[in-house]
């Protein structure tokens, strides 16, 4: 009886140690998953295979290199982390682990933290092999260009060859790509834990998945309809009251597709990059809290 | 019932708060040149259905890409009206990409117009220059928009002053534009000589481009290189400047 006692009077009522130990079996679950294989796979051979889908000049090649490579990236994490998170709930109800989890004093708070970490360590882990593959890429192709140059200048002055050197290593693998690969990072949290508030009330995954793609889509005009309703002030009261809808409830999902521009190469200020991340992490927040208040009332 | 309701006054709470962010994000976008495509019907009838769709989603770029490769197989068969479309296509989703615009009037300026004036199938000369004409106004518009869109890069001014040096033969204009890309950051530092050498062929203007090549000259040997000296010595003569004040005849590399 007395260590039973000891036992209540240990458990704490929030626990780092539970969302750990539930973090890494979702991690593990969601690596012995095919579809994360499959995706990441697709992926690095998208990658990898970027730098023999067109020899043009070199400054166009990394272009095309970079375009589809962080195309690749942005589709394969969005995709990751809306397949992997719809399948959590519905998963663990099926499965019925939910009930052994939830029997134990382990609140549904730390249970949906727990999860979403699992996804968030699963993103970072497809983003991080997915950039260094990207790197590697990226940076033995600017090798073989800087050596092309320097022999195709060899009788140049000095001048003409340096010139020629910073334009081609301004094109290929610089730091600005860093910010952007952050942002697609961010972009996928964020779907990660809309996807998530959406589980929670869905009854199967692909009823979360639908309503996720048609969020993605809607997501990525929420810009355009925000401005219109907060700009145009002559459209019908019913065409206002549907911007609005889509202006509030919706995230804006335009707001993280920076790389377009950093590939061209728009380097990224700062300030923008900060308040972008910041918008990111609110996001993410909002709906993870929406999400844990719903997972509150489900009846299980 | 009452979860629910609360769960959607959160949601338009939420979206109030988010409101001012998301508008001030846009606005440093539009400062900062970025998403400069505005996704409305032109655009749809621009890049098709299924690249509206692809445009949406987040992948213009890849879209723009794609068209490109199109665009470079249209001009491997000579598709020249193809070519057009396609670079005007591209040029719409991906404004900030200096390439492309720099591709679709070189295409344009150097390609397209000679292949006009050598149209076999046209046999009046003077529609012949007519068209090749054309496809030089449609280089210019292209380096022309280009410059609108990304006013702080140097690339496309050059292309620009390259068009008129080498296809109007306006000297003039293409020592301006040479001129605007020098005083851009990070321009390569050919532009300064190119501006002066152009002026140095403009009539009544020879006072000002001696004065600009000599400038150049006095800073240094990485200055003083053969087409300057050749343009610098032809206005001495021409501007007959005295003996004293002439740059040596020598090769001024080995002093």
């Amino acid at each position: 009886m007395s260590s039973e006692t000891a036992a209540i009077t240990r458990h704490r009522a929030f626990s780092f140690s539970r969302i750990g130990a539930i973090t890494t079996i979702t991690l593990t679950e969601l690596t012995r998953q095919k579809v994360f294989y499959v995706l990441l796979i697709f992926a690095l051979l998208l990658i990898g295979s970027s730098a023999f889908l067109a020899r043009f000049t070199f400054q166009q090649e990394f272009q095309i290199l970079k375009d589809v490579s962080l195309g690749a990236m942005s589709i394969f994490t969005s995709l990751l982390a809306i397949i992997a998170t719809a399948r959590l709930i519905p998963q663990d109800i099926e499965d019925r682990t939910v009930y052994t989890i939830l029997a134990k004093p382990v609140p549904r708070l730390e249970y949906l933290l727990g999860k979403l970490t699992g996804v968030l360590l699963l993103l970072a882990i497809s983003v991080l092999l997915m950039s260094a593959m990207f790197a590697v890429v990226l940076y033995t192709r600017e090798q073989a260009a800087l050596q092309e140059t320097a022999r195709h200048f060899a009788n140049a002055p000095r001048d003409q060859l340096d010139d020629a050197l910073g334009a081609l290593r301004a094109s290929a693998l610089n730091i600005d790509l860093l910010p952007g690969v952050a942002i697609i990072y961010l972009k996928a949290c964020l779907l990660a834990a809309l996807t998530l508030f959406i589980a929670t009330f869905a009854t199967t995954n692909i009823f979360t998945i639908v309503v996720m793609v048609f969020i993605y889509f809607t997501g990525h005009l929420q810009a355009t309809a925000r401005e219109y309703w907060l700009q145009e002030h002559s459209a019908s009261w019913m065409a206002r009251i549907f911007l609005a809808v889509v202006a509030l409830i919706f995230p804006d999902l335009q707001a993280f597709n920076l790389i377009d521009d950093i590939v061209v190469g728009a380097a990224i200020s700062l300030a923008l990059f900060v308040k972008t991340a910041a918008l990111g992490i609110f996001y993410t927040l909002i709906y993870t809290l929406l999400a844990i208040f719903v997972f509150y009332g489900k009846e299980l | 019932m009452t979860r629910v309701f609360i769960v959607v006054v959160s949601l338009i709470g939420f979206g109030l708060m988010k409101l001012p962010a998301e508008h001030a994000i846009e606005m440093q976008h539009q400062q900062e040149h970025l998403r400069g495509v505005e996704f409305n019907l032109g655009l749809r009838e621009k890049i098709g259905q299924l690249g509206f769709v692809a445009a949406l989603s987040g992948f213009r770029a890849i879209v723009a890409d794609g068209l490109f490769i199109q665009a470079h197989v249209a001009w491997e068969r000579t598709e020249w009206g193809r070519v057009l479309l396609l670079f005007r296509q591209v040029t719409t989703l991906q404004p900030r990409a200096i390439l492309f615009w720099d591709i679709a009037a070189w295409h344009m300026g150097w390609n397209a117009s000679v292949a006009a004036l050598n149209d076999r199938t046209q046999p009046r000369t003077a529609l012949r220059i007519k068209a090749q004409r054309e496809y030089f106004a449609l280089a210019k518009d292209f380096l022309e928009s280009g410059i609108k869109n990304n006013p702080d890069k140097p690339q496309l001014y050059e292309s620009l002053a390259r068009l008129y040096k080498e296809k109007y033969k306006d000297h003039q204009r293409a020592s301006e534009f040479f001129a605007k890309a020098a005083a851009l950051p990070r321009a390569p530092s050919y532009d300064r000589r190119f501006s002066a050498y152009e002026l140095s062929y403009c009539e009544g203007r020879e006072r000002e481009a001696y004065e600009r090549l000599r400038q150049l000259y006095d800073e240094g040997k990485k200055e003083r290189l053969p087409t300057l000296i050749t343009r610098l010595k032809f206005l001495e003569n021409k501007l007959d400047i005295p003996k004293e004040q002439r740059i040596p005849d020598a090769d001024p590399l080995k002093r």
